[in-house]
């Protein structure tokens, strides 16, 4: 360790261990490119051709034109696959190292032993670790990295993977397709409740290099899982880029919960596609936490296919640097009558940082009798900051119950002078109310996360006053 | 030092209007002032200026807290130096509980490496409610959102009751209230009472005065102090009305 106190204008987890690569496929994209990454991963015939397919469909897709700024991004520039470790380590024990010294400094056996399930931590494009508790095992719950499921569970894999986003989706999730390594893979058997959160863990360390994990979920009838996926980055003087896809299937009556916080140093472009489907009388929620990153676009979507369907998607941004974007929100498709849903999304700017909320509600022309509502709340912390709420509604049913909120607001002269009265600094009584707005989001969070979050706030917030 | 609050020839303005035209009053520990005086006569600028309220300009004058000049600090710094405004209108501060909010500010009165336990803190939390006749749910309610205008003045008590500050200003902390929540409040602030604790409570009407029983009793009208006496001095005031001192002293 370098220093012993921490800058406070430097990114917190900018300590980064020097690269040690096994494989690398270099710099730039190119049919060679997916076909090394495939080749290295020993995969099936048909994931190849997927790969090959996707990266068509990625070089005619043109850059999207709305959102954030994203004439800097090079896709020249970024590497597409690192391998860190040749094998995965069941054990903790045969973890090489130095990546198990970055992990401690994450926390994540600690972590574990508390409470989670099972911790898959993604270090570059490949999960080195991996444990699932042997009660999950027993009750059927697949739990592992993406890779290890496309050889060991190619049926389920191929059913449905790529069935909720497909390739052509976007520009990004074609990426995602062509390149993906890694992310996770959750298959829960029929009326299976996971009692305890699944948690990965992801990490990006090598310069310009690409994380495009990929994970999918499937929730059989019945059954209940919570899944956790957290990130922190080091910092880096050039851009890079993260390009996940989220797949989701919750089945009839099931529910699903995917817990999000990221916190990707202020160089990443992070360009993930997250969307779930939700069948009759099911439940999906997306908890989705965004700081740091240079530009984040992320909307995670709910189809709700049958009646009886629940979406809720309950989202914080936080951007506090010039130049940072947050472009964030949510987008709900209700296909079938008796659906309903809540947006709940929540932003924070500071420090001449940007958030955008940008949402989409959608009721198909049958899907009589839906609800839905919005409720987008924007605090303002100077005035070089800046916010936009962008909401679309396609609502061609007359039949439904639409609630729309939006507020903007500062923190109040009146406050502070309240809050400094019974002792709080100017810098302790605007973060009280920062924590405060974001409280209904912190409370959703496993008591960790929490902390975690509250100690990444702080940190944000620090010489914002004054 | 002894505790005291000493307000000489105290002008302030508020943009750029002069509300308080020279006041001077001094405070010891161990005493009880009442501000009396109509709408509008200056007591919450006093309040609000010896504060630190940032939109209340000093242009003249010296006030000393315990010897230190408070002029000089900030609110928070006032704080921790043992001043306590019970104010008429809290803001709210939502996502932020009673509880937390409280023990924040005792741990910032009280400052780094003295930070109360928090065994200690839910023991003197309850037993202040109890004092108080709240409910404990009350400690995990957002700050001030969505209470009554009674709930503020309790929540305003209770935190003096839990910062123990050297010198506590009420302002109108009994308007709102009835009767039975007037005597609980009292008997939060008479609970306080001692030789190192000395309190200016503002007050319109005289009914609080029967609960607190003040050693001094000051006037204010116009940005001044008219007349001070003892507690005589607000008695005459409930049977004859501020009219009758208004043509007395010409204000």
């Amino acid at each position: 360790m370098g220093k012993a106190v921490v800058d406070l204008g430097e990114y917190k987890y900018g300590f980064r261990d020097p690269e040690q690569y096994v494989y690398d496929t270099g710099k730039g994209l190119s049919r060679r490119v997916v076909e090394e990454i495939s080749s290295i991963k020993g995969e099936p015939q048909w994931m190849r051709d997927f790969r090959l397919k996707a990266l068509e469909i990625f070089e005619k897709k043109p850059m999207p034109t709305w959102g954030g700024d994203l004439s800097k991004l090079n896709f020249d520039e970024v590497r597409y696959f690192v391998r860190a470790s040749e094998r995965q380590g069941r054990s903790w024990d045969e973890v090489p190292e130095q990546i198990k010294r970055t992990f401690d400094r994450l926390g994540i056996p600690e972590a574990e032993q508390k409470f989670l399930a099972g911790v898959s931590a993604q270090y570059e494009s490949e999960v080195v670790y991996h444990n699932i508790r042997k009660d999950l095992e027993a009750q059927g719950v697949i739990f592992c990295d993406m890779d290890t499921a496309v050889r060991e569970y190619p049926d389920l894999v191929r059913e449905y993977f790529g069935t909720v986003v497909p390739p052509g989706d976007n520009k990004f999730a074609a990426l995602n397709s062509a390149v993906w390594s890694g992310g996770s893979f959750v298959y829960v058997p029929a009326g299976v409740k996971v009692e305890i959160p699944l948690q990965a863990y992801f990490r990006i360390n090598a310069q310009n290099m690409g994380q495009f994990e990929r994970t999918l979920i499937i929730a059989e009838p019945g059954s209940f899982v919570h899944y956790i996926e957290g990130c922190t980055a080091p910092i880096y003087s050039t851009d890079s880029l993260h390009a996940a896809v989220v797949e989701i299937i919750v089945k009839e009556g099931a529910r699903v919960r995917y817990t999000t916080i990221q916190n990707w140093s202020t160089n990443v472009y992070n360009l993930v596609t997250k969307r779930a489907v939700a069948y009759r009388d099911a439940t999906m929620e997306w908890v989705d936490g965004n700081l740091g990153s240079k530009l984040t676009m992320k909307y995670p979507s709910i189809y709700l296919m049958e009646p009886g369907a629940k979406g809720d998607v309950l989202s914080i941004a936080f951007a506090g640097h010039e130049g940072q974007h947050q472009d964030a929100g949510a987008k709900i498709y209700h296909m079938a009558p008796y659906t309903t849903s809540t947006i709940v999304n929540k932003s924070i700017c500071k420090n001449g940082g940007m958030t955008t909320y940008r949402g989409i509600v959608h009721v198909a022309p049958d899907a009589h009798h839906c609800k839905s509502n919005v409720k987008c709340d924007a605090l303002i912390l100077d005035n070089r900051s800046k916010t936009d709420t962008i909401p679309d509604m396609e609502i061609m049913n007359n039949t439904v119950a639409m609630e729309h909120e939006a507020s903007v607001s500062k923190v109040s002269e009146e406050q502070l002078f309240y809050l400094m009265s019974r002792g709080l600094s100017e810098q302790e009584a605007t973060l009280m109310v920062v924590m405060g707005f974001m409280e209904p989001f912190a409370k959703e969070l496993p008591m960790e996360y929490a902390v975690e979050l509250n100690r990444l706030i702080e940190l944000e917030m620090e010489g914002s006053v004054g | 030092m002894a505790v005291t609050l000493q307000v000489e020839d105290l002008h302030v303005a508020v943009e750029g209007n002069e509300i308080l035209k020279g006041v001077s009053l001094e405070v010891r520990g161990g005493e009880l002032h009442a501000l009396m005086g109509p709408n509008g006569s200056g007591k919450t600028t006093l309040a609000f200026a010896l504060m630190g309220h940032p939109h209340y300009e000093i242009t003249q004058g010296r006030v000393l807290f315990n010897g230190e000049d408070l002029l000089e600090m900030g609110p928070d710094e006032r704080a921790r130096a043992g001043l306590f405004l019970s104010f008429q209108y809290p803001a709210e501060v939502s996502g932020v509980t009673v509880a937390n909010f409280i023990k924040q500010a005792m741990n910032a009165v009280r400052g780094p490496g003295n930070e109360i336990s928090l065994l200690d803190f839910q023991k003197k939390m309850l037993e202040k409610l109890e004092l108080l006749e709240m409910d404990e749910s009350f400690a995990g309610r957002y700050l001030n959102e969505g209470f009554s205008g009674g709930e503020k003045k309790r929540n305003e008590i209770l935190q003096l009751l839990m910062l123990e500050p050297k010198m506590a200003i009420l302002d109108e902390t009994d308007s709102g209230l009835d009767i039975d929540a007037l005597k609980v409040v009292a008997r939060g602030v008479n609970a306080l009472r001692g030789p190192e604790f000395g309190a200016l409570v503002i007050t319109h009407y005289q009914r609080i005065l029967h609960h607190l029983k003040p050693d001094v009793v000051h006037v204010m009208m116009n940005g001044r102090i008219v007349r001070s006496g003892g507690p005589e001095l607000a008695e005459e005031l409930e049977a004859k009305g501020y009219e009758w001192l208004r043509q007395e002293v010409g204000a």
